[in-house]
């Protein structure tokens, strides 16, 4: 039963995303991408997955607003066509022999429904009484593997201080006379008359 | 079956947009769907049939969370993985601010074309 839901979300997602790719307007194309996120949101919450539901739900709004402040940037969000042959039909080709050799691989992974659990199982019998945690998800990346969470962490604080990198107005040779008055910058005379101090 | 394979055809529409678009931000979006794809897959694998969430509730035995709770291994790895996406996908949308303020453009191949 679940199944066949899960079908009908995945030829929505699929519509959906064609339409972002293809569609004229760039503006239309974000949200197109933004109804893809909220069907796999859905399909989270079929899955049994709640925690990745909510944080999916969170993630998919802030990259629609991001990505609409990136295209509100220009006037007229209609893109001129370019049909670059040599780039679709290699990729054409391409994706159909990975989509062909995808379907011989998949039939090789477990059934859907019936997943390898050897480590999984130790967490969901022993995940209580170790961490005390009543979510198991929780448990595993608070307490079984912190040291993941700490990376991610370390992923989100980079790509943060590399986004305000790039977004910063000032870069660092334009001094101002408020910089001056506030840090105590020295200016060329100023420094100038110091080192005539000194060599006095 | 069928499921994981739809699921890789997403996969392979976000590579194509990634590849074969000139517009940045339909890369962007390209590598957003890819994202989006990969996630639902890991999930995809993890579930287990009549499973439910591995949340232990008040009126729940331990036996009845073991047979039939789903895998909490996928689930904690692509929470980490969905953020790293949204980190990365700010930084891109920066960097593409900064190159439509100097080029003026989204076009990959006009900016190639102004670079020279």
């Amino acid at each position: 039963m679940i199944e066949t839901y899960l079908i009908a979300l995945l030829i929505f997602m699929i519509v959906g995303s064609i339409i972002a790719i293809e569609t004229k307007n760039l503006l239309s194309s974000v949200i197109s991408c933004g109804i893809v996120g909220a069907a796999v949101s859905i399909a989270f919450l079929m899955l049994a997955a709640p925690d990745i539901a909510i944080t999916q739900v969170v993630v998919e709004i802030l990259v629609l607003v991001i990505l609409i402040r990136a295209t509100i940037v220009i006037d007229n969000t209609a893109i001129e066509a370019h049909w670059d042959t040599f780039a679709v039909v290699s990729s054409l080709i391409f994706f159909g022999l990975f989509l062909v050799f995808a379907f011989l691989a998949v039939q090789d992974l477990p059934r859907f429904g019936h997943p390898l659990m050897r480590v999984s199982q130790q967490y969901l019998e022993t995940g209580l009484q170790k961490t005390g945690a009543a979510n198991i998800v929780a448990s595993v990346v608070l307490d079984f593997r912190a040291y993941d969470t700490l990376g991610e962490a370390t992923v989100i604080f980079v790509s943060i201080l590399g986004a305000f990198v790039i977004l910063r107005r000032r870069g660092r040779k334009r001094r101002t006379e408020a910089d001056v008055e506030k840090v105590g910058i020295l200016s060329e005379e100023e420094i100038r008359e110091h080192n005539g101090d000194i060599r006095e | 079956m069928i499921l994981y394979f739809l699921t890789l055809v997403l996969f392979v529409m976000g590579v194509y947009c990634l590849i074969a678009k000139k517009n940045i931000i339909k890369k962007i979006i390209g590598l957003t769907i890819t994202d989006y794809a990969i996630n639902l897959f890991i999930i995809l694998i993890g579930y287990r049939a009549n499973g439910i969430a591995p949340i232990m509730f008040k009126n729940m035995t331990m036996q009845e969370l073991t047979e039939r709770g789903v895998d909490p291994l996928p689930q904690a790895l692509v929470l980490t993985s969905i953020v790293i996406g949204l980190g990365v996908l700010s930084m891109m949308t920066a960097i593409c601010l900064r190159l439509y303020e100097k080029y003026k453009t989204f076009d990959m191949s006009e900016i190639n074309r102004l670079k020279g």
